[in-house]
């Protein structure tokens, strides 16, 4: 039946049409809808795991086990799981196994631009690519037959505009192959040096094996057209060059980007006057063909970074874009802020106030560091806050340690920050860490995590006590707050700034937008009381603004937290 | 030949039923479509973009510069910060009101005056109307995005009223069925 689909949700059918049987993923944009869209279908097992590394390793144990497997994750996420990857890449696999890895050019939703082709090509690892839902759908099925024909993990790299566009895909019955029982086979499994310096050679011989296959394989097309212009593209890419050239130039679509094929392409050469690369961010179809020997355009009219699009290409190429008219002014801008009663406001404003150093991480809370809060100063990766303080108060040996925090939610300190408390404890700095516990992992748009007590189908799950968690680590000092109560996260955070010892302060609060999660109604003002000193606007809420020297509720949006009543010293702000 | 349709506005309008429901409808007229959006951290109060393109067949999934037929806006300074992507001779459906951002509530920035009069003068066509009045009148505020598919629906003389409605139907909970098929018609009425 032919229907619209997310790249994402595509990805998730093919997966299911093949006879994928575990997968396990964490959140990142724009990654997380294919485990999401996986977890409705009641035949594959679907999890939540606390980060990239053990995803992947679950989904390893499942290939192990004979059965086909399916770990998914943003690019930066690839890094996390580096480990495990480049030596199932050696082990091989027994059921197939897919990773998906989702880059962000333009970065929408992401700390870096990296290009994970990279990681294919240092782990020696095939890598395909999809250009479109259709493909996203039918990649994921050829990907299994792959990875089990040549005993190999195999990678497919999404990126922003495949993941969240939607277009036309056919689907097909789920056929799930006969199961592989498991073998024991020490040799091939136990990756210690005597078996990995046998299995090298073999990974070696496997890519050139590939490297044949890429040359007349499903994944990679010749369309001919005007042989003036040849132009080598693969991914959304080549959506844009096809809205501009046509049919109008030749193009060499590539579905398969490592290995990348040779006679393919020098074929494809032979036959046009000029040579065009066109990929987004790293220049390694490029490099490819130098190497080969060929004489291309590439990086030397196209950017390294950033999306590009049709007019972007046409521009460099030569081809007339569209005319258009603009308002001659700059348009104020609109970034995203932080829900109105989002509980991380009143803990960034108390920060804010107490003028503290605050190491950040990953997640919605990174919009701490917006106007008029201000109240982030680094963010790096995920769990960097809790391991950058400890070294940040080491360096300064105690004179930064009564003002500095590092912050960081409960989905992101499961992930990571755990062992960089660990260290904390262990090598005992005086450092405060602060969890964001809002009970779900937010910005991705509300996963479950070890934290919440239900996993990825809403069901009862374990649950982590975070408390007793650092506690066992060795942290004696635990405090929680509710940061909706200014005064109390306010005498809380001086007095763990003022200890000697390390210690958490968990601010807990669910999500605002949590289905839950009762709202009080909106507050009033009363414009008697209200003398315009704008106190209020400190917070940063978008619900509140002034007008008229008088502060303005949106009631659209005001879910009645009354933080900013606490703020307001005239009780101007009255519940509604 | 390829039409675009751009949506704009600000993160939790309901763009997202908007153009599920453009994509259903055009799915089932036979063409090939294609719809794409962002998710994640724009979404937080920013400025979103949805791209909503059809015909024979589809390539790009997104609209650059110059290239909409129609811009859809949910407010009115987001119908002014992509006027740069509407085609020439294209038209912008946009709700007239107002959501300060962020850098205008703090005071570091000031909402551009009179944007619709502005692109009016610059030979614009522009349909504008306060949807959120008659979303409200319709039964909810937040029905602001049917409004507008409505009024949209007024440009498309191939596709007949029951096609939409039909196609609402498909793409709304039964539960607020009828507050949708009221919103959109007066959308598509409103003089």
């Amino acid at each position: 039946m032919k229907q619209l689909m997310l790249g994402n949700k595509a990805f998730a059918r093919g997966l299911y049409e093949a006879g994928c049987m575990v997968v396990s993923s964490y959140p990142g944009t724009p990654s997380t809808e294919v485990t999401e869209e996986a977890a409705k279908y009641d035949e594959i097992y679907c999890e939540w795991a606390p980060n990239e590394k053990v995803a992947m390793e679950v989904a390893f144990g499942a290939s192990l086990a004979g059965r086909r497997s399916f770990c998914g994750m943003k690019h930066v996420g690839l890094n996390v799981a580096a480990d495990p990857l480049y030596t199932a890449s050696y082990t091989g696999v027994r059921g197939g196994m897919i990773i998906c890895v989702a880059d962000d050019p333009g970065m929408h939703s992401s700390q870096n631009e990296q290009d994970s082709r990279h990681h294919a090509i240092a782990s020696k690892v095939p890598m395909l690519e999809p250009a479109d839902s259709a493909e996203a759908c039918a990649f994921a099925k050829l990907a299994y037959e792959l990875s089990e024909q040549y005993d190999t993990p195999v990678i497919i790299k999404m990126c922003t505009r495949v993941a969240h566009s939607q277009s036309v895909v056919d689907t097909a019955e789920r056929i799930v192959p006969e199961p592989i029982p498991y073998e024991k086979n020490p040799a091939k499994y136990i990756m210690a040096p005597a078996n990995a310096i046998k299995k090298h050679p073999q990974v070696e011989e496997r890519m050139r094996k590939l490297a044949e296959y890429a040359d007349n394989c499903p994944f990679n097309r010749v369309e001919m057209g005007d042989t003036k212009l040849g132009i080598i593209t693969s991914s959304t890419c080549y959506q844009y060059v096809k809205e501009v050239f046509g049919d109008s130039a030749c193009v060499l679509k590539l579905g398969m980007v490592n290995p990348l094929p040779r006679n393919l392409i020098l074929d494809f050469a032979a036959k046009v006057d000029k040579l065009v690369i066109i990929e987004e961010l790293d220049p390694i179809i490029e490099n490819h063909c130098k190497q080969l020997g060929l004489s291309v355009s590439g990086k030397d009219i196209l950017p390294m970074e950033g999306e590009f699009s049709q007019n972007l290409i046409a521009e460099k190429l030569g081809v007339a874009v569209p005319a258009y008219q603009t308002l001659d002014e700059q348009m104020p801008g609109r970034p995203p802020v932080m829900c109105a009663g989002c509980p991380h406001r009143g803990l960034f404003y108390t920060l804010s106030q107490n003028k503290c150093t605050v190491l950040g991480d990953i997640g919605c809370y990174t919009l701490g560091s917006a106007q008029p809060l201000n109240a982030i100063d680094m963010v790096l990766c995920m769990g960097a806050s809790v391991s950058s303080i400890h070294g940040f108060n080491k360096a300064t040996a105690g004179q930064c340690e009564g003002k500095t925090v590092a912050v960081i939610g409960d989905s992101t300190f499961v992930h990571s920050g755990m062992t960089g408390l660990a260290n904390i404890a262990y090598n005992q700095s005086n450092s405060t860490v602060i969890i964001l516990d809002n009970s779900i992992t937010g910005m991705t748009g509300h996963q479950q995590n070890p934290t919440t007590g239900y996993n990825i189908k809403g069901d009862p799950a374990g649950k982590i006590d975070l408390e007793a968690l650092c506690r066992a680590m060795g942290i004696n000092r635990v405090t929680v707050v509710d940061p909706y109560n200014l005064a109390e996260c306010d005498r809380v955070l001086k007095e763990e700034l003022s200890v000697h010892e390390p210690s958490v302060i968990i601010s807990r609060r669910p999500c605002v937008l949590l289905k839950y999660v009762k709202t009080a109604p909106p507050l009033k003002v009363d414009c008697e009381k209200c003398i315009g000193c704008k106190s209020c606007m400190r917070l940063g809420c978008p619900a509140i603004s002034v007008k008229d020297k008088k502060a303005v509720i949106d009631t659209t949006l005001c879910v009645g937290c009354g933080v900013c009543s606490q703020l307001c010293k005239f009780g101007a702000l009255q519940q509604g | 030949m390829t039409k675009n349709i751009m949506i704009v506005g600000v993160g939790g309008q309901g763009s997202l039923l908007a153009s599920k429901l453009l994509g259903h409808l055009l799915l089932k007229e036979g063409y090939d479509v294609k719809v794409s959006e962002v998710h994640g951290m724009s979404q937080r109060g920013g400025s979103v973009v949805t791209y909503v393109r059809f015909g024979d067949k589809v390539y790009s999934p997104v609209i650059d510069k110059g290239q909409a037929d129609f811009i859809v806006s949910f407010e009115k300074l987001e119908a002014a910060r992509y006027l740069e992507y509407l085609k020439e001779g294209g038209r912008i459906v946009v709700n007239t009101q107002q959501i300060d951002p962020m850098p205008v509530i703090t005071g570091a920035a000031v909402y551009p005056e009179d944007v619709i009069a502005r692109m009016e003068q610059l030979g614009v066509a522009v349909d504008a109307m306060d949807c959120l009045s008659l979303a409200e009148q319709a039964g909810s505020a937040k029905a602001v995005n049917i409004v507008l598919m409505g009024r949209l629906s007024k440009y498309f003389a191939e596709i007949p009223l029951e096609k939409w409605q039909t196609a609402i139907e498909e793409c709304v909970p039964p539960k607020f069925l009828e507050l949708n098929q009221k919103a959109f018609l007066l959308g598509r009425d409103e003089q």
